[in-house]
């Protein structure tokens, strides 16, 4: 799937950002680091700020840094601060969408958009973090338990799977 | 399995609370295999997260992963200090799906009062370790869409989605 130009930009920004909290990183430094326009980007990271995911630093240097709780902060809060993912839009059909076919096929489209959010809903930026640091070491993907953790321990649930 | 007897409603306990002041806290965290005289006590943390109280249900469970028996099938507790703070419990399975052995976990649980002190991971790596030496190199689990928390924790621990979907149908009577 594909995400909004701005949400890209956010995500990134965002992932920078909680990478160092204690780090002011300037939008120019990642509108270099991206490839993208610094003067885009501000416009971007200004959204972020009025989300509460980040602040802007006064004084010499200047620039952002993050102002979230990495755990607890999912891609979902980021992304839906910048489009509404696969929700229906109430006033904008597209053609056909209330005929047999057209319904029938918006339960599929439904059930994608629904795993979509529960994906994004269930990354945190920490994951994310984890995540990146793997991909970073080459790993396959896979990860290799009893090994020494140097992150804190994940708040733990219940989950349940009858067969 | 049985007929089971409904379970009973109690009320629920939700969110985390650290337990700081709970006389356990100091006591050795041990991960061990479960006992049938823990069951009351899981019992009790199930029903405090569900509102459910499976008494029959983990009886049933107990009888097929617990005590000393296959190594693949593993039903383990964190014990600290006597108190059971969490429990695990799953199996190697071969072929089912379609999928060469792996393990599955089927719950795993963490009393309330013992949240945000690693214990969830530590019984998922123990249940992991158990998985590795029966053979298998992949862990996979099943959970419910909209159980973000849960979806939350095993992401954390570094699990992704695997390539199977789930799918349901309802019986017509």
């Amino acid at each position: 799937m594909k995400l909004q130009k701005n949400t890209y930009l956010a995500l990134y920004s965002v992932l920078e950002f909680a990478a160092d909290p204690a780090r002011h990183v300037s939008a120019a430094e990642i509108a270099d680091k991206y490839g993208v326009s610094s003067h885009h980007l501000a416009k971007v990271l200004s959204e972020l700020a009025r989300a509460g995911i980040v602040e802007s630093v006064r004084g010499a240097g200047g620039g952002y840094r993050f102002a979230g709780n990495a755990r607890r902060l999912t891609l979902m809060d980021v992304i839906q601060t910048f489009e509404e993912l696969g929700l229906p839009d109430g006033s904008r059909r597209e053609a056909g969408e209330l005929t047999p076919v057209g319904r029938a096929l918006g339960v599929v489209l439904s059930e994608i958009d629904e795993i979509a959010r529960a994906t994004f809903s269930s990354i945190t930026l920490a994951t994310m973090l984890r995540l990146i640091e793997r991909q970073q070491r080459g790993a396959t993907g896979s990860v290799r338990r009893n090994q020494p953790r140097s992150r804190p321990a994940a708040s733990h649930q219940r989950a349940t799977a009858r067969r | 399995m049985g007929t089971l007897h409904p379970p009973s409603r109690v009320p629920r306990r939700g969110g985390t609370r650290p337990g700081r002041d709970r006389p356990e806290a100091a006591s050795p965290l041990v991960i061990r295999r479960g006992r049938r005289q823990d069951l009351p006590q899981i019992v009790a943390i199930d029903a405090t997260v569900t509102g459910l109280e499976k008494r029959d249900y983990w009886r049933s469970v107990f009888g097929r992963y617990g005590g000393n028996g296959r190594a693949e099938r593993q039903f383990l507790v964190a014990d600290a200090g006597g108190r059971v703070a969490g429990m695990v419990i799953g199996e190697v399975r071969d072929w089912e799906f379609g999928s060469p052995p792996c393990g599955w976990v089927f719950g795993i649980d963490v009393d309330p009062d013992f949240r945000q002190a690693g214990i969830g991971t530590r019984l998922l790596d123990a249940i992991c370790a158990s998985f590795r030496r029966a053979g298998v190199s992949k862990v996979r689990t099943l959970l419910a869409r909209d159980n973000k928390l849960i979806l939350s924790f095993f992401r954390s621990q570094g699990m992704m989605a695997g390539p199977f979907i789930p799918l349901e149908m309802d019986l017509d009577a």
